[in-house]
């Protein structure tokens, strides 16, 4: 036991001197520079977005935008209250599809990840590969949207749930976690101790599994909350639009007066000059702001999620 | 199957009827999501009418296939879709391999942190969210614009009406996207790498460059080729959100943004031309699902472990 202690200090101390040798202070201070250029690149566009949002219309449309708001106004945000209306619904939607979605897809993919990943069980091959092969073949647009508008699932919220509840990549991951993490014999003891199959994949797998159900539940937060593709093609109700939805039809009409988005009695209550500027990036704030706020706490699990999907167990 | 056979498979569905209940909420999924769309691709062979449905609509043989070669469009969306996703494949694994080795030379473990989660973060965009960005970066009164060319006395370009630029503004906007993804995934494998080799070269007076070379890029080669392979798969299909929301679905940039996936949607939800775009849905599913065997057959032969079946 001492020795191989010892062993691993004496390995410590030598990958800190190879860490202290590796690279000399010019290449070392070059790299970083390159990593602070890059990550900018990543952060500056928002800072843009964020600042324009706060800025006066017309500052913006004579010197451009800038990275820092020449005159700090919140008459973008002020001409969105006034039609918060259509904001607030497509909050509640898209709250109401990621939660609902979020919640039905770590459950069923559970629910099917768990016999698949039985030993004793004789079919769990045959039912992983129907899963699995949905990830090679797929029927294409056309007949997956006529099968959902025949089945009468057109401006409804099932439309935006149901095609995301079963990732095959998920259903994966949780599979290869239960079978490493649990041991079967813990499975078998229940069993001898009177459990049924519900009562153990409720008390035992799941409590077992938390850091799979929560990576898995983080990514299916994100495609639900993402999710524009199906509101395009099913949705036309008005008040079924989700926030992604809405930031889409806000841009995608050029002229914001005509996408019906404000009334022009709102328009005349903020200014004679419509901010449209200003008030699409605020749009841009007020849908992309939630994620911005929530990623500093998920990234730690964001990552971990991605380098376990990446090595195959 | 034999009697014995028989009743073993039906004492099974006895003795695991639990497990095949829970499974049945996903299977229910799958059959209605993906398995009955596949048996739609039959409508490539039909003149789809509403009041007569999927089954019952006539057959026309090839008919729609005919329309489909007849279009200049078909062409130009199948060249889009190849030539991109293959400038994505190069520039992702370039740029990605390059990031991670580089990331993992950062000695301090925070500022690394800091790094990996700041360059994740646009992948966690949705593209509506990252057509607001390039909308004020290119926007008639966007940053590039009115702040970078106007300091620089060059004109303003209206960058939502010229196509040939989004020939290496898509591929910008692909790599801001996804270079963090692949440059975490490869990290992953850099860090796995046993530090015993570093040591032995260390002490053979090898440099950092001989290291990476021979050392980093060898151990890192086999997860690199197969989420190459995994891209090229997909070569086929289009990330159309890219392809249609980053350019605001800009009519006069389709020459070089039209890809199979945008064109079916506006054949079909936009033209109603269903038997089209079922002849351009069916011919991409077919050929994406014959690249899936080559590359699948081509990863088998180069390691087992990692061929996807």
């Amino acid at each position: 036991m001492e020795e191989v202690v010892r062993s691993k200090t004496v390995l410590k101390q030598k990958t800190k001197r190879w860490d202290a040798n590796a690279m000399s202070p010019v290449s070392y201070g070059v790299l970083i520079t390159v990593l602070v250029l890059a990550s900018l690149a990543c952060i500056l566009p928002l800072l843009l977005v964020v600042s324009v949002s706060f800025s006066d219309e017309g500052h913006i449309l004579r010197d451009g935008y800038k990275l820092f708001p020449e005159a700090f106004t919140l008459d973008a945000y002020r001409f969105l209250v006034d039609d918060w209306g259509k904001i607030s619904t497509g909050y509640s939607i898209s709250i109401i599809i990621t939660v609902a979605g979020t919640f039905l897809s770590l459950l069923i993919t559970s629910l099917f990840a768990y016999p698949v990943s039985r030993p004793d069980f004789p079919y769990r091959n045959q039912f992983s590969f129907i899963v699995f092969f949905t990830m090679l073949f797929g029927g294409g647009l056309v007949p997956w949207y006529l099968l959902y508008s025949q089945a009468g699932l057109k401006d409804t919220l099932l439309a935006l749930i149901i095609p995301h509840l079963v990732v095959p990549f998920n259903v994966i991951i949780m599979r290869i976690f239960f079978s490493n993490t649990i041991p079967h014999a813990l499975i078998e003891s229940a069993k001898i101790d009177g459990a049924g199959e519900f009562r153990i994949y409720a008390r035992i797998i799941l409590p077992l599994s938390l850091p799979v159900l929560a990576t898995i539940g983080l990514f299916q937060m994100l495609v639900y909350w993402n999710d524009w593709f199906t509101s395009l093609i099913f949705i036309n109700n008005e008040k079924l639009v989700n926030l992604q939805y809405l930031m889409y039809k806000v841009i995608s009409d050029l002229n914001y007066i005509n996408s019906g988005f404000a009334d022009t009695q709102a328009i005349n209550a903020v200014s004679k000059t419509l901010p449209s500027e200003t008030v699409r990036m605020a749009m841009a704030v007020i849908g992309i702001g939630p994620i911005i706020l929530v990623y500093p706490f998920l990234q730690k699990y964001l990552i971990k999620g991605l380098t376990v999907g990446s090595v195959k167990g | 199957m034999n009697m014995t056979k028989l009743t073993h498979h039906i004492r099974n569905l006895v003795r695991f009827r639990i497990l095949f209940l829970m499974m049945l909420p996903a299977l229910a999924i799958v059959i209605f999501n993906n398995y009955i769309p596949m048996f739609g691709v039959i409508l490539a062979f039909k003149n789809y009418n509403f009041s007569d449905g999927i089954w019952g609509s006539p057959w026309v043989g090839w008919e729609n296939f005919k329309y489909l070669v007849q279009t200049d469009v078909a062409w130009t969306a199948t060249r889009n879709t190849i030539a991109y996703n293959a400038v994505f494949i190069i520039l992702n694994t370039a740029g990605a391999v390059a990031l991670s080795i580089g990331l993992n030379e950062v000695r301090r473990s925070k500022l690394k942190k800091t790094f990996q989660s700041t360059l994740l973060f646009p992948h966690f965009l949705s593209y509506v969210a990252i057509s607001y960005i390039l909308y004020a970066l290119l926007g008639q009164a966007g940053f590039i614009n009115l702040s970078v060319f106007k300091s620089l006395g060059l004109d303003p370009v209206s960058w939502y009406s010229d196509a040939d630029r989004w020939f290496y503004i898509l591929p910008i906007v692909n790599t801001w996207k996804h270079i963090g993804y692949f440059a975490v995934v490869y990290l992953a494998a850099i860090v796995s790498i046993d530090t015993e080799y570093y040591e032995a070269a260390l002490i053979d007076g090898a440099s950092k460059w001989k290291q990476t070379l021979h050392i980093t890029l060898p151990m890192l080669a086999p997860v690199v080729i197969v989420m190459v392979l995994l891209q090229i798969s997909r070569i086929f299909n289009a990330d159309f959100g890219l392809f249609y929301q980053a350019p605001l679905n800009s009519g006069s940039l389709l020459p070089a943004t039209e890809v199979i996936d945008t064109f079916v949607y506006r054949n079909f939800l936009l033209n109603g031309n269903v038997g089209m775009s079922a002849a351009a849905g069916f011919y991409q599913a077919t050929v994406g699902f014959v690249l899936v065997l080559v590359t699948n057959f081509i990863v088998r032969r180069f390691s087992k472990e990692n061929a996807l079946f």
